[in-house]
């Protein structure tokens, strides 16, 4: 199986401050990587790397094969945990956002036919989020949540290769975010998607992902500690997951789901 | 119940705020009478009636020498710079101040320059102007405009600069580009801050509008002032004054208006 994104011997840099080092992985298309790690670990500084809003110091990322550019594109889609949508636009609107940008260079504003297509399908998509009845709302007058399925609803219209959650689900109530990750999942899967979340929620990554990556320092140099990047010290796969819906159809309850796999595990490099 | 907890109703506050403007006039009116009682041809506190003849030859009546009725000719000139003045400013504002706080290249190649001009004191400027400019309408429109643009653009700029670099990328990875993230994500967030700030430098608009028309022109409401300052015509003046007011106060509300009817969803939080 080729890789969708890969990760050659990355590198991030500050100066004399090694953030991410010797970084190898492989993503498979249709996964669901769950990065967890400790507070200052380079979980986000990982994800701003294939957001591409940094280059890596050293190494290279490809993306279906071609470099990685050092800019953000319409083929990797995000959803940071706050300020992922426009506070000015309505849901409709904000959902419609990549299409408009697509299909009017310069005005980025669709007339006439063009535009109720894209209304169609941005209003299709919101229904998918759930959010089906808040199409002329603004983003200040929905709940956390309801943002964060704007969010998602949002990226997910512009089809990209990848989507990147920074944990989206952070500053939701813990009811609220089991909802989410049914949605999350069930997007997931109907649509194909392959996904990088980080989060601080063990339990959340575990429950998703077909995948964990662990970042954190693997030496701590004490008299110089920015000397040692951090990078993905443990790799586990996951056997693949039912979602909750299956549960009460009979399928293997949720806590039972998880297997580590051993393979290349806490491996010496 | 605590002082601090006693609010006062919408009609209340209304009630309360009238309180002081009737006690300033009640005053006046008192202390009008009392020097009337004592000398007949007092200028200092003109009486209501001398305000209302005074005014009654400069609204209604033509003014021999120049063919006008000279308060609404006062008022259209001034007006006049007023808006253009204002117009240039909100233009520049909205081309400068946008350029410089989407493009950070823009920003350190200009933002030192914008500074600069903007810690002058425009009124220091105003000989600089006359010279250059003449004495003519341009004088006056450039001093409005040197005196409010570059505030209006560093506060615009620092606004844009400030939108959550969150929402900057994610439009990018919906596929805008430099022009529609200006034009779609900036442009609109920038819009209320810009009619915020025009608000706040009407104030200091008005200022220099009437330096401007005290030291050089032949209409005008500040130039009126300062002309009939020389006869002590405080029937005059008082008047002109509290007119000027109410046109600063009409332009503060259109302008909060504007803002309310435009940017519905940057008001969310006041109600």
């Amino acid at each position: 199986m080729s890789a969708l994104l890969t990760l050659d011997n990355v590198w991030l840099e500050y100066g004399d401050k090694i953030v991410l080092e010797r970084v190898d992985l492989d993503i498979a298309e249709g996964s669901f990587i769950s990065i967890i790690g400790p507070s200052g670990a380079g979980k986000s500084s990982f994800l701003r790397l294939v957001l591409g809003q940094e280059a890596p110091s050293r190494g290279r990322i490809l993306l279906d094969d071609r470099p990685l550019v050092a800019e953000c594109g319409p083929d990797r889609g995000v959803v940071f945990q706050r300020y992922s949508v426009f506070p000015h636009l309505t849901a409709l609107r904000n959902v419609m956002f990549a299409r408009e940008c697509a299909g009017a260079r310069f005005t980025a504003r669709l007339f006439g036919r063009a535009r109720r297509a894209a209304e169609e399908e941005a209003a299709a998509m919101l229904a998918e989020v759930g959010l089906g009845d808040a199409l002329h709302v603004y983003p200040a007058q929905l709940s956390g949540g309801m943002q964060q399925r704007l969010a998602i609803a949002q990226a997910l219209i512009a089809r990209p290769r990848v989507l990147l959650l920074d944990e989206p689900f952070g500053a939701l109530d813990p009811g609220i975010r089991q909802d989410m990750h049914r949605l999350i999942l069930r997007l997931w899967r109907e649509h194909g998607l392959t996904v990088l979340m980080v989060t601080h929620d063990i339990g959340e990554a575990f429950k998703l992902g077909t995948r964990l990556l662990t970042f954190d320092k693997r030496r701590i140099d004490p008299h110089a500690p920015h000397r040692f990047g951090a990078t993905a010290i443990y790799d586990l796969a996951l056997k693949p997951h039912v979602l909750p819906a299956d549960t009460a159809a009979g399928a293997e309850p949720d806590a039972d789901v998880i297997t580590i796999d051993i393979i290349g595990n806490n491996r010496e490099k | 119940m605590r002082w601090v907890n006693i609010r006062p109703s919408r009609n209340g506050a209304m009630l309360l705020g009238a309180i002081p403007l009737l006690a300033i006039l009640v005053t006046y009116l008192f202390a009008s009478a009392a020097r009337h009682a004592d000398n007949p041809s007092d200028k200092l506190l003109p009486t209501p009636g001398a305000m209302v003849s005074a005014m009654h030859r400069l609204i209604a009546q033509v003014d021999p020498l120049s063919g006008n009725m000279l308060f609404w000719m006062d008022t259209a000139a001034s007006l006049q710079r007023l808006g253009i003045a204002l117009g240039i400013c909100t233009l520049s504002t909205l081309l400068v101040g946008m350029v410089l706080g989407v493009l950070p290249v823009a920003r350190a190649t200009l933002g030192g320059l914008v500074t600069a001009i903007a810690v002058i004191p425009p009124i220091a400027l105003l000989p600089i102007l006359f010279i250059v400019f003449g004495l003519g309408e341009t004088a006056k429109v450039a001093l409005i405009v040197i005196g409010v643009a570059p505030f209006l653009i560093r506060d615009l700029a620092d606004h844009v600069a400030r939108i959550p670099q969150e929402q900057l990328v994610k439009a990018q990875t919906l596929g805008a580009s430099s022009w529609q993230l200006a034009l779609r994500v900036a442009l609109p967030q920038a819009m209320p801050r810009l009619i915020a700030g025009l608000r706040l430098s009407l104030g200091p608009a008005w200022v220099y509008l009437i330096s401007a028309e005290a030291i050089a022109s032949d209409a005008g409401l500040g130039y009126r002032i300062f002309l009939v300052r020389r006869y002590l015509s405080m029937d005059v003046i008082i008047p002109y004054v509290a007119w000027i007011s109410l046109l600063a106060i009409a332009m503060d509300v259109a302008l909060a208006q504007l803002s309310r009817r435009g940017f519905a969803w940057a008001h969310r939080s006041d109600r």
